[in-house]
């Protein structure tokens, strides 16, 4: 293979990954340079690290067509063709599970959930209360994760519309609201949103359309989505429980 | 700089991130499916990539915007800065007197959700899926804006000290509202550009804005008030993916309709 058939397409990867970039760099130079009336430190090393997240996202890009992607569609395939719901069940459950149990932004929003906890008097003031704590948070959270790519997978099998469960998702956080002590609805609410990592939402999103077209009847579209959305749903409901049981 | 060092420390913690994903797959593939997977050689020399691009992407980011980004937050959640002098009367701070907050708030939500790999790799999907109708700038921008207006919006709660499930619950209604009238193909991917906003790039520019706003704003905690962002960032995004696809129709309608009566 000639170099250049590769080096051509890599290089408009490159370029492709640097117009992702642009907006971040455009807002932080404007607040830095008009607003804050401040000059950009260390531009050489800024100008290497912009280097490796252009190099990096380019790279990630290519990985995800090439592995995530078809590993994602071929395991639905696979799932499909055994026809085993069992087994799939527990793949999805596994799949939530494991993916947010060591996820390094629910650690980090687990410490600060018990933090928040100890200051409002919820549990004692101790280091090892804090850190039972932070790691019962994200055991809830990773099981509320699984039960929800669970629940998604039953929906897209049986082909139910997803604003109905959606709705019962959102009455669930509302009357939890009413209930879970005020301190940690902050910590639920942003739990959602934390919850989904650059890895994992690939793979469930290919194995959400790989299912919905392996399927008879299902349409990718309006099946094969909506994964995601589950999985940021359950973990505020379950967390405001978390709140109610420790508090 | 001890970046060759930096770079080893991410590309450890992503590997022990990725492991748990690698277990379960390889572990359900020979113990369930026991069925070679179609290209695996292929397939894994794309993992790799995957890893090395995130980490590359990650100590990136922590080298050249992190720093920068988070100092800013904080510089402008200064009182000093907002207001002139320090030794004003800083209790007499207004909720308008943070403008300049909101546009940060908006301009950093917008910009970061484009770079957004995770939000990258859903549009592929869905431009895929729909054969083309969906564009994949199309969706970035819709979940972008989205993303921006939930950030200021968030701030501002944080400033006024709004009860946040207000905020959240009222965007619920909206999204029910919105769910009745939008095209069925939208709802599902809508619904899931929620979740997808919130990633690497955004989140710990997020994190850091609002607990510098929620440190700085007089009467406000920043172990209570300085959640929440996020799960703006989740909600609004929803409604403006819908509202994208709701004018996308709307616009098709009117052009067919004006085609038809000039065909007459």
């Amino acid at each position: 293979m000639p170099v250049k058939d590769f080096l051509l397409p890599f290089l408009r990867s490159l370029l492709d990954s640097l117009r992702n970039l642009l907006p971040i760099l455009l807002v932080i130079s404007f607040f830095q340079l008009v607003i804050l009336q401040q000059p950009i430190p260390n531009l050489g090393e800024m100008l290497y690290g912009i280097f490796l997240v252009v190099l990096g996202l380019t790279l990630f890009i290519q990985g995800l067509e090439m592995g995530l992607f078809p590993l994602g569609e071929a395991m639905a395939y696979a799932f499909a063709r055994k026809g085993s719901f069992l087994w799939l069940l527990a793949f999805a459950f596994a799949l939530g599970f494991g993916t947010t149990v060591a996820e390094p932004t629910l650690i980090a929003v687990a410490e600060e959930a018990a933090k928040v906890a100890a200051a409002g008097g919820a549990i004692e003031n101790t280091t090892e209360a804090m850190d039972a704590y932070a790691i019962g948070l994200r055991l809830t959270v990773a099981l509320s994760v699984g039960f929800a790519i669970m629940v998604g997978v039953v929906r897209i099998i049986y082909g139910w519309p997803i604003q109905y469960l959606i709705i019962v998702g959102y009455i669930g956080v509302v009357l939890m609201t009413m209930f879970a002590p005020p301190e940690i609805i902050g910590i639920a609410y942003d739990s959602g949103g934390v919850t989904t990592s650059t890895i994992t939402v690939p793979l469930v999103t290919a194995l959400g359309v790989g299912l919905a077209s392996s399927i008879k009847g299902r349409n990718p579209m309006t099946d094969g989505f909506g994964l995601i959305a589950f999985a940021s749903l359950t973990p505020m409901i379950f967390v405001m429980g978390y709140g109610m049981v420790i508090g | 700089m001890n970046s060759p060092f930096n770079i080893l420390h991410t590309l450890a913690d992503t590997v022990f991130d990725v492991l748990p994903i690698l277990v379960i797959i390889f572990g359900f593939q020979l113990l369930v499916i026991r069925r070679p997977i179609p290209n695996l050689r292929k397939v894994l020399i794309g993992f790799v990539y995957v890893l090395l691009g995130l980490v590359f992407f990650l100590d990136g980011l922590e080298i050249a915007l992190f720093p920068i980004g988070k100092l800013m937050a904080q510089q402008l959640t200064d009182p000093a800065f907002l207001y002139g002098k320090v030794d004003d009367v800083v209790q007499a701070m207004q909720w308008r007197d943070y403008v300049y907050v909101y546009l940060f708030a908006a301009a950093i939500g917008f910009s970061t959700t484009i770079a957004e790999p995770a939000l990258l790799a859903v549009a592929i999907k869905a431009k895929e899926v729909s054969a083309g109708a969906i564009s994949i700038w199309g969706l970035r921008i819709a979940v972008a804006i989205g993303a921006g207006l939930g950030i200021a919006l968030g701030t501002f709660r944080i400033v006024t000290g709004a009860p946040l499930h207000y905020f959240i619950i009222t965007g619920y209604v909206i999204v029910i509202i919105q769910t009745a009238f939008a095209p069925k193909s939208i709802i599902a991917l809508a619904y899931d550009s929620g979740g997808v906003t919130t990633s690497t790039v955004t989140v710990p520019l997020v994190a850091a804005l609002g607990l510098g706003l929620a440190s700085t704003v007089p009467g406000r905690s920043a172990l209570l008030d300085g959640f929440g962002l996020i799960a703006f960032t989740c909600l609004f995004p929803i409604i403006t993916v819908m509202a994208y696809a709701q004018i996308s129709e709307w616009r098709q309608k009117v052009a067919g309709k004006r085609t038809h009566s000039t065909g007459e």
